[in-house]
């Protein structure tokens, strides 16, 4: 069925939350205001404001009373109005949720998902458009997904909300409004597992999120010049499904590595370096990283474009990687 | 009082006491890394209050834990184990004296990053109230955690969902070694912090085993039936320095003061209330100190005998199955 991720994300909470009465979504207008991007549309009139939690602007606050609320048992939703406001929370997340179960020698638990927006959308600047992916994987003890399409947001986010651990689930502004074929009834999708997007024998990129469109984009006109490109969309991006990409890598012998988020110590340096440990006899050119530019974003929109990997740039690097440049 | 009930917060607060002199020595012995806390003087806040809370309630607190953990019930053998990083420790070594966690008995930690853990105990009392469960939660913090963000978002959120948390504030005038009148700017009413949030705040002895206990079991039982939260603002002392580290007198206060209010010990207030009521003889509080003293005894021996964790041990718990 097609549907916008939007809708992806609204069902998945909709189904986990009729299934088990311990969830409850909490955050900034999740409720009467229907969530700042309309996720939680219809919530609150079907599940009531005890289970759809209006909150002040107070991230740490309620980050931390969701922590609080899962070590007593329950199964909290934070929605963050955008990933950003993670930074004010930092504290509950990295502190709390990842630690309290490993500092307590596995007594507590912490069943928590925090999802929300993360990247760029349009001219939003440099408070509002970051993505912080690799500071939330750099965390032992957190989980961290970020889905490219309806399908996988609704799968992976009903699997998030099951797991027993915090998951950080990132989405995108400029993907909610985007359409897929969406698998009718129940569904879920394991966290941890990779996925083919497209096969190809001549280069493998990697990319997730919004970067898994530009991925696809960059693929098809790639082909036209007769350049067959496997791409592997992540989905989890801890624990990473690293023997995915791998047994990809070793086929194609060519890798290419898109992410938005800051070059330096950027999540792609992680995947090369895990990529040439598995698999440095196989690859047929250094591996290449197209990511976003290592200043804050601009508001001025060239600008903006500028700091933002686009189609051109990872053509170039497949380009590169297959010596056709 | 009843004599069995005023002995027995006695041998608490004396179980503390000994705990913690014995933790200073194995410190000094290095059996025990790390920072180390002492809760030396402050004794009759864990105790008065945990004796008006139901084995069921919900009790957290800061870094300073010791005291609160074992007024809960914790084993002290375990405790101390835990001190020492052995595998048979409250939290197998993982926590250490910071992070003690004791879930069966409702202990639900101690965290480490000042006013950081004030939004977990509100959560924990939203949690029993969207359960419908006639449970409060405790949390214990000093005066140094209030001017923090986080604990005025907990307070506002608290009052706002009505939640059934009583927060305890131990006043024991110091933040590390700034004192409290540098350091908030309502120092002389530390409680009105919380009254500005429309919590009902009283201040209490917080020498005074009894009159915690018995602010306490008003409090509690009001918030058991909705009426929290409350706010409790328990004036101590810390016979102790910050940490090992820290000398009991020297840069920021003198000798002299630490001698006034050492004057007001807790186990010596409880002890003259006890004897001058005949509710208990010397021979009482002779017993007392050798049952605590084998206790203390055996705990150190527990933790000595016990292995460190298995090297394998280390990845475990960083995620949950």
């Amino acid at each position: 069925m097609l549907m916008s991720y939007r809708e992806a994300l609204n069902q998945a909470m909709r189904e986990e939350m009729r299934r088990d009465s311990r969830i409850f979504l909490i955050g900034e207008e999740v409720g009467y205001y229907q969530g700042a991007f309309k996720v939680s549309k219809g919530f609150v009139e079907e599940f009531g404001p005890q289970r759809v939690v209006d909150t002040p602007i107070t991230e740490a606050g309620f980050t931390g009373l969701a922590i609080g609320a899962a070590m007593a048992g329950l199964h909290p939703i934070v929605e963050l109005m955008t990933m950003n406001f993670a930074l004010v929370a930092l504290d509950q997340i990295v502190n709390n949720a990842a630690k309290i179960r490993y500092m307590s020698g596995g007594q507590l638990s912490v069943p928590l998902v925090i999802r929300g927006p993360g990247s760029a959308a349009h001219q939003l600047a440099a408070q509002h458009s970051q993505s912080l992916d690799a500071w939330f994987c750099h965390v032992p003890g957190l989980k961290v997904i970020a889905p490219a399409t309806p399908h996988d947001a609704k799968g992976l986010l009903k699997s998030a909300i099951r797991d027993n651990n915090p998951v950080i689930f990132i989405e995108a502004q400029l993907l909610y409004g985007t359409k897929g074929d969406v698998e009718d009834g129940e569904y879920t999708i394991p966290l941890g597992v990779a996925e083919v997007k497209r096969t190809g024998r001549d280069a493998t990129i990697v990319a997730y999120s919004k970067m898994l469109l530009l991925a696809l984009e960059a693929a098809e006109q790639l082909s036209r010049e007769g350049i067959e490109v496997e791409v592997i969309d992540p989905r989890t991006l801890k624990p990473l499904d690293l023997p995915t990409i791998v047994a990809s890598v070793k086929k194609t012998g060519r890798l290419v590595i898109v992410e938005e988020g800051w070059r330096f110590c950027g999540l792609g340096a992680q995947i090369a370096e895990s990529v040439y440990a598995a698999a440095f006899d196989y690859l047929d050119a250094p591996i290449q990283r197209v990511t976003g530019e290592d200043v804050p974003m601009p508001y001025s929109r060239p600008l903006e474009d500028a700091a933002i990997p686009d189609k051109a740039r990872v053509i170039d690097a497949v380009r590169s990687v297959c010596g056709t440049r | 009082m009843d004599r069995s009930d005023v002995l027995f917060l006695y041998r608490q607060m004396l179980l503390i006491r000994r705990f913690e002199e014995k933790s200073a020595e194995m410190y000094a012995l290095a059996k025990i890394g790390g920072f180390l806390h002492l809760y030396i003087g402050e004794e009759a806040i864990a105790v008065g209050a945990i004796a008006a809370l139901r084995p069921d309630d919900y009790a957290i607190s800061a870094y300073r834990d010791h005291g609160h953990c074992l007024a809960r019930g914790s084993d002290p053998g375990q405790v101390m184990a835990e001190l020492f990083g052995k595998a048979t420790g409250l939290c197998q070594g993982k926590g250490g004296s910071m992070h003690l966690v004791d879930a069966p008995r409702r202990f639900m930690g101690g965290y480490a990053i000042v006013g950081g853990h004030i939004p977990l105990a509100t959560g924990l009392a939203f949690a029993t109230k969207y359960q419908k469960l006639d449970l409060v939660t405790v949390c214990f913090f000093g005066e140094g955690a209030l001017p923090s963000g986080q604990a005025h978002e907990a307070l506002n959120l608290a009052a706002l969902w009505k939640l059934p948390v009583i927060f305890v504030c131990e006043n024991n005038r110091y933040g590390m070694g700034t004192p409290a009148e540098r350091a908030i700017a309502l120092y002389a009413d530390v409680a009105g912090t919380a009254r500005s949030y429309g919590i009902s705040a009283k201040r209490v002895d917080g020498m005074d085993v009894l009159a915690v206990r018995d602010a306490m079991h008003r409090v509690v039982e009001q918030a058991r039936v909705g009426q929290g939260p409350f706010f409790i603002e328990a004036m101590t002392y810390r016979f102790m320095g910050h940490s090992m580290s820290d000398p009991a007198h020297g840069h920021y206060r003198t000798k002299e003061e630490v001698e006034e209010h050492r004057k007001r010990d807790p186990l010596h207030l409880l002890k003259q209330t006890i004897l001058s009521a005949n509710l208990g003889t010397e021979a009482d509080f002779r017993q007392l100190e050798r049952e605590v003293g084998e206790v203390v005894t055996a705990a150190v021996r527990f933790a000595d005998e016990s292995p460190f964790p298995a090297p394998s041990e280390l990845y475990n718990d960083v995620l949950a199955e």
